[in-house]
């Protein structure tokens, strides 16, 4: 049985043109990291909201544990909830703050002690709990709101992008410590960011909106390896896939796609094209940073591709080297050892494999 | 040089603002002063002359007399005030919070329709609110004039926190409503207690509407129930025996006493609420 399952939910808000959520289907298992990640304005926050219940939805359901959460009050649901501005209680300090909800649940004074004690630990707030909001830096504002969604142990989490008003640095660590967190807890979580290292880095399951609909739901590898259309390509990885137009055609009776690059032109087969649909037409060619290597020559197989270095980008671990291609700029990730110099011709060996194609028009994929 | 001229034209324009502010004061401190000197002398001294001499001769005895006089309404008044600016602030507390907080189908409509309240002139309602009260038995009765006075503010007092409370992160009430808590709970435990600034200014606003009303009061409220205001008119305008000028003063400033003093003391706090903004995140 599913933990949390999403059965077509619709929600058009009062007077809204657009429908804010056009039909969601998601299922997850007990226990698992589901990832709501999409740009701003995709309906994260209002898909939120409808299984916490509080906005409600025009259709569909939601069923938490396998229950119709369909006219349940947001008490009454069980779930407990991180807001993206923290929402803390403005009069009442840390402790407060986190008892707040066990207090009006009648948990006995003792237990809510606990309670408060555990939490407090677990987050290393204990120093904090006699303050007020006010005097708390964001990083302490946002352990105090996920302390306080800790407190009750509820079947779900939902999180809204609760490490969005950070600064980089703590935010990656906040981002381990959450990991950290739902391995011990293993409590069944939605998680909503814009970002989309949290999205990989955090997720077991991961769903990619646009507009109201989900993209593509999958497990990160799916979505990173596999992606259903051009959004969810362009959206997932960093830096970001790069999209080469090119024309489909037959090489000596094998489908492939053309490039060319300051080294001449070549054909380059992809196996995995259906050969009908190679007649001609255009298309974009998918290709991840790091699916370009250094090539090693026409004798060592494969065809190679040599093209101008343009700019040469040292990131440390690796480098990013940009060359022009079929009139594009495309990135590729090498070793430092291998960095080229600009203005040199290098030769490159993409990992054909790998290469997905779309249509230009609809995005959608076509290998 | 050019430094020095500036500075210069800058204090002949300090001289001019305080000149003008002093003007100003006087103009409206002079009245007030009069009454002060008058309320302290004989009859005698009073129709001797000067308005603003000193009195000749200090006394309290136009105090006693008007105090003795406006005792009973005094407290009428404070009968009536006390009760109608707590019941106004309280129901305007909660109406703004369900119009700001939980808008529900042609809330906007009934906000708008609120506002319409705040520019009804006294005098169109009072026929209808005299066969009102007739019909609730309320005729002539203080609990009658703090319905009147409670109905009338209510206009005032949910623009007050309606506005206020359309400040307050909506996130807040969310967070709440999934921690338990409800409508009330809500209301008790998360808004009341960020709310000190603009109660003050609903309690500071209907004390002193409400304390000052002369209209209702001479309408609703009838022989020994009616409050200072109708009384202190009733005393100067009594055209028996010779004018005591000291005592109309004294009565006058014992009518004015209370709003004066919470202007004095709380007035900042009327200025700092409706400045400020609510509550960061
Ligand atoms: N209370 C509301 N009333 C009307 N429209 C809303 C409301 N909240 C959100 N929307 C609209 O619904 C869409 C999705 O918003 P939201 O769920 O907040 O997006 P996200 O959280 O992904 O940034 C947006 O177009 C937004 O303008
Ligand atoms: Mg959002």
């Amino acid at each position: 049985m599913a933990a949390l399952e999403l059965r077509n939910v619709r929600k058009t808000y009062g007077n809204a043109a657009q429908e804010a959520l056009k039909g969601i289907n998601i299922s997850i298992e007990a226990g698992q990291f589901l990832i709501l990640v999409g740009p701003s304005g995709c309906g994260k926050s209002t898909l939120m909201n409808a299984i916490a219940g509080l906005e409600d939805i025009s259709s569909g359901a939601i069923l938490l544990g396998g229950e119709d959460l369909t006219g349940v009050e947001p008490k009454d649901r069980d779930i407990a909830m991180v807001f993206q501005s923290y929402a803390l209680y403005p009069t009442m300090t840390v402790r407060e703050n986190i008892a707040f909800g066990l207090k009006i649940r009648k948990t006995p004074a003792e237990q809510i002690a606990a309670e408060v004690d555990r939490v407090a630990k677990l987050l290393q707030i204990e120093h904090l709990l006699d303050r007020k909001p006010s005097q708390l830096s964001g990083g302490q504002q946002q352990r105090v709101a996920m302390g306080r969604a800790l407190a009750r142990r509820p079947k779900l989490y939902l999180f809204d992008e609760p490490l969005s008003n950070l600064d980089a640095k703590l935010r990656v660590e906040m981002r381990t410590e959450i990991k950290l967190m739902h391995q011990r807890l293993k409590t069944t979580t939605v998680y909503v960011t814009h970002d989309q290292i949290e999205a990989m880095t955090l997720g077991d399951r991961v769903a990619v909106m646009k507009d109201g609909a989900v993209q593509q739901f999958g497990t990160p590898q799916e979505i990173y390896n596999n992606p259903a259309n051009l959004f969810v390509a362009s959206f997932i990885g960093s830096p970001p896939m790069n999209f080469i137009p090119v024309a489909l055609e037959n090489h000596e009776g094998r489908p492939g796609v053309r490039l060319d690059s300051a080294g001449g032109s070549v054909c380059l087969p992809l196996p995995q094209l259906a050969s009908n649909l190679a007649d001609g037409r255009e298309a974009v060619l998918g290709v991840r940073p790091e699916q370009i290597g250094l090539g090693r020559g026409q004798e060592a197989g494969g065809p190679v591709l040599e093209a101008r270095v343009q700019v040469v980008e040292p990131t440390g671990p690796d480098t990013l080297v940009y060359v022009e291609v079929n009139g594009v700029q495309v990135c590729c990730r090498i070793a430092p050892v291998d960095t080229p110099a600009i203005g040199s011709n290098m030769l490159l060996e993409l990992d054909i494999e790998r290469l997905v194609l779309f249509d230009p028009t609809t995005g959608a994929r076509i290998a | 040089m050019a430094d020095s001229l500036s500075r210069k034209r800058l204090s002949f324009n300090r001289i001019a603002i305080h000149a003008t502010l002093l003007v100003a004061c006087a103009v409206y401190l002079v009245p007030l002063l009069v009454m002060l000197l008058t309320s302290f002398k004989t009859p005698d001294d009073v129709r001797a002359g000067n308005l603003l001499t000193l009195p000749v001769e200090w006394t309290l005895i136009g105090w006693v007399k008007a105090w003795d006089t406006v005792q009973s309404y005094f407290w009428n008044s404070f009968m009536i005030t006390v009760p109608a600016v707590i019941i106004s602030t309280f129901i305007g507390a909660l109406n703004g919070y369900a119009l700001s907080k939980w808008s529900f189908k042609g809330s906007n409509l009934l906000f708008s329709l609120l506002l319409f309240g705040c520019f009804i002139p006294f005098q169109v309602i009072l026929l209808p609110m005299s066969f009102t009260l007739g019909k609730l038995g309320l005729a002539n009765t203080t609990a009658g004039l703090v319905l009147v006075h409670v109905i009338y503010g209510l206009a005032f007092t949910t623009l007050f926190f309606r506005n206020y409370y359309v400040g307050v992160p909506d996130a807040l009430i969310k967070a709440a409503r999934l921690d338990g808590a409800g409508f009330f709970t809500i209301f008790w435990k998360i808004l009341l207690p960020l709310s000190t600034p603009i109660v003050m200014v609903s309690l500071i606003w209907q004390f002193t509407q409400v304390w000052n009303d002369f209209l209702f009061g001479v309408v609703f409220a009838s022989g020994s129930a009616q409050p200072i205001t109708v009384a202190l008119n009733n005393l100067v305008n009594t055209s028996t025996g010779a004018k005591e000028y000291n005592v109309d003063m004294a009565a006058a400033m014992i009518a004015a006493l209370p709003t004066l003093l919470v202007y004095i003391f709380a007035g900042k706090y009327f200025v700092r609420g409706l400045t400020s903004g609510v509550v960061k995140g």
